[in-house]
């Protein structure tokens, strides 16, 4: 059973807004019913003043899938399309009170269907449609998606990339791709913030960045195959970590440690040297 | 609110009588059945008595019976057991439509070098024979076959297949735990090896089940410590759910020739629903299903949904859609058998007991068709294509 806020749960039994527009201005359609969740939604935009006067909705989908499109459309009504465009994934989970982490995806299915529903409106073709390689075969996602989402809901999980987007929620065989999107998308982060303060790094600076580097880039490689690694100290230039879980006895450990090197040279300093403890 | 409870291959309530037979071993008869003095050593003949009922419930002998701590104990046990008595041979065969229980630990062991055969079923969920006998080989261990599916009902031969897997000296399981308790189950006309049988699912409490091993089976515990069972299953007994348990198989033997009733409860409400709700259809082989449970497809609207809508009613049922899963993947045994994505999506089970009535199919019947009409008029899908 999912844990629903109350306004979901009224949502979900009472949406607003449901059905069709006759000759509407505008009409966005995501999703599919092979997959589980479908959304049209149609508008009607006043010409003069040019703002959404009336948004209905069809909806194909659980409960979350429901209350958000209903939420959408609550949200975008008296607005011009350039204003609807602001309201994002996070702000109909916030109308709704929060979304089951699992479901967000249900908000990022309606905030596309305004999208496609404002090129449509503006005469362009749909923006992911177009742009980008399918990632995820099983839901269809591409990697545009993954990067536009990741990024403006800071995800850093693999799990997360799915609740909010589905990806790898199927067959799982685009795990790998997942990773590396998310590697390239905060990789890109943390070497722009490593390359700004070039060796002017204090020693604080230093410890925090290797400290973040090993929790996001390492552990999380370690521990998918059962080992796991901490940081305990730093000495100058000589960082020592220690191996944990599998990792502890493990004939590849010295390999395990020159990669761990590897990218911390790589993304802190060149002069950077790993020991085991 | 009065609750219609239409989710018994999930779990059942625990039988007044289940419970009554424990409570004493929830307060003053707190005993170790394995202690020296009367007080506790009285709790073991409790345990005896609870063993003798089990076996009755599906014809067996009480030393054929290893109590355990729920289905997917005995499941993992019986697997394992059979791999380690014959270290040899590096082959299991199953099916795709299996419960986690058995279908994820047979993915475990082929990740730690055995062989796995994940055999297809047809549109009906019905198993290929020819296919299970080819598959057969000199390397095989264990063969791991349900008697009845949980999310269709569908019942397997698992006696044919049995007397097959026999004559090729290959040790054969099942999950029968959907099946005992609903139908009659005889292991003296059914040459199984192993059979597995949990207590929730036949009105005993959650965190008891048990594994049946025939006379003369290599056994290998898979939970080892103590000598409790004989030295098959270490660990303290569970003694007041066991004796529950105990109960809950004589109560299961008396309901049996009940389930014709349940029977026309199911059917009821199936015809009526089919009736009532356009773009419906069952799920699984209708000849060969169990009595109580009815898998039913509404196209066009999300299964969750409905259960949200049923859920204001104080109705209790289960869905094979994505949304319901925990993952974003629709049930494995719909799609196994072939069942179209819009299908599995709006699939709602059905699960009664003796405990169902007429008054809780009537709700339904009234209620169901409504809320369908109801998600369709919020679906895109399903509407007539207007002329344009």
């Amino acid at each position: 059973m999912w844990e629903y806020t109350d306004k979901v749960k009224e949502t979900f039994l009472h949406p607003k807004n449901v059905g069709e527009i006759e000759n509407p201005d505008a009409v966005g359609e995501v999703g599919s019913i092979v997959c589980g969740d479908a959304l049209k939604l149609y508008l009607k935009i006043d010409k003069d003043t040019n703002r959404i006067i009336d948004a209905k909705f069809q909806t194909f989908g659980c409960a979350s899938a429901i209350a958000s499109s209903s939420a959408l459309t609550e949200l975008i009504k008296g607005k011009t399309p350039d204003e609807a465009l602001k309201v994002t994934n996070n702000d109909i989970a916030k109308f709704l009170g929060g979304l089951p982490r699992e479901k967000m995806h249900c908000s990022v299915m309606g905030y596309e269907a305004l999208e496609a529903a404002i090129a449509n409106y503006r005469g362009e073709k749909p923006p992911e449609v177009e742009a980008g390689e399918i990632v995820c075969q099983c839901f269809g996602v591409t990697d545009q998606k993954i990067k536009r989402v990741v990024k403006e809901n800071n995800l850093h999980t693999i799990e997360d990339v799915t609740n909010f987007t589905k990806a790898g929620g199927g067959c799982g065989s685009c795990v790998p791709d997942i990773e590396k999107i998310l590697n390239e998308v905060w990789a890109g982060k943390v070497l722009a913030e490593a390359v700004a303060p070039k060796k002017k790094l204090t020693n604080i600076q230093k410890i925090a960045m290797i400290q973040e580097i090993i929790e996001r880039e390492i552990r999380p490689l370690l521990q998918a195959d059962g080992g796991d690694v901490e940081l305990a100290d730093v000495e100058g230039n000589k960082v020592i970590v220690s191996l944990r879980g599998m990792c502890t006895g493990c004939l590849m450990a010295d390999v395990t440690i020159k990669n761990i090197e590897k990218k911390l040279k790589e993304l802190v300093s060149e002069e950077l040297i790993v020991e085991a403890e | 609110m009065r609750v219609v409870y239409l989710d018994n291959n999930a779990t059942t309530r625990v039988a007044d009588e289940v419970r009554e037979a424990m409570l004493p071993y929830l307060s003053e008869l707190y005993g170790n059945p394995s202690s020296m003095h009367t007080f506790g050593g009285q709790t073991h003949r409790k345990i005896e008595i609870a063993r003798e009922q089990a076996a009755a419930l599906i014809n067996a002998d009480p030393e054929e019976i290893i109590f355990t701590s729920c289905g997917t104990e005995s499941d993992n046990t019986a697997v394992m057991s059979s791999l380690e008595s014959v270290p040899h041979k590096k082959h299991i065969i199953t099916t795709r439509v299996e419960h986690p229980a058995v279908l994820n630990f047979c993915k475990a062991m082929a990740r730690r070098g055995y062989r796995a055969t994940f055999l297809p079923v047809g549109k009906s969920g019905k198993l290929n024979l020819d296919e299970l006998k080819t598959s057969i080989t000199d390397d095989t261990a264990v063969i791991s076959i349900m008697h009845a599916n949980n999310e269709s009902g569908v019942i397997f031969p698992v006696d044919e297949i049995a007397a097959f897997v026999s004559s090729k000296g290959v040790l054969f399981h099942t999950d029968a735990v959907q099946a005992v308790g609903k139908i009659a189950v005889d292991v003296k006309k059914l040459p199984v090896d192993m059979m597995s049988i949990s207590g929730h699912k036949i009105h005993a409490p959650k965190g008891v089940g048990a594994l049946y091993v025939r006379r003369g089976v290599r056994f290998s515990p898979y939970i080892i410590g103590g000598h409790q069972e004989k030295g098959r299953r270490a660990g303290t007994e569970n003694v007041a759910s066991i004796i529950g348990f105990g109960m809950a198989c004589e109560l299961a033997g008396k309901h049996l020739q009940e389930y014709t009733k349940v029977k026309e409860l199911r059917d009821r409400l199936e015809k009526g629903l089919l009736q009532t709700c356009p773009d419906s259809r069952i799920n699984g082989d209708i000849e060969n299903r169990l009595p109580n449970t009815t898998n039913i497809s509404f196209e066009y609207v999300e299964g969750e949904a409905i259960l949200l809508r049923l859920n204001e009613y104080n109705i209790c049922a289960s869905s094979g859609s994505a949304c319901t899963s925990g993952s974003l993947e629709p049930s494995h045994v719909l799609r196994s058998m072939g069942v179209p994505f819009t299908a599995i999506h709006g699939s709602v089970r059905f699960s009664l007991s003796v405990y169902n009535t007429n008054e809780d199919i009537d709700l339904v019947l009234k209620i169901m068709p409504e809320i369908i009409k109801e998600l369709r008029e919020l679906s895109p899908y399903g509407r007539e294509v207007k002329e344009v």
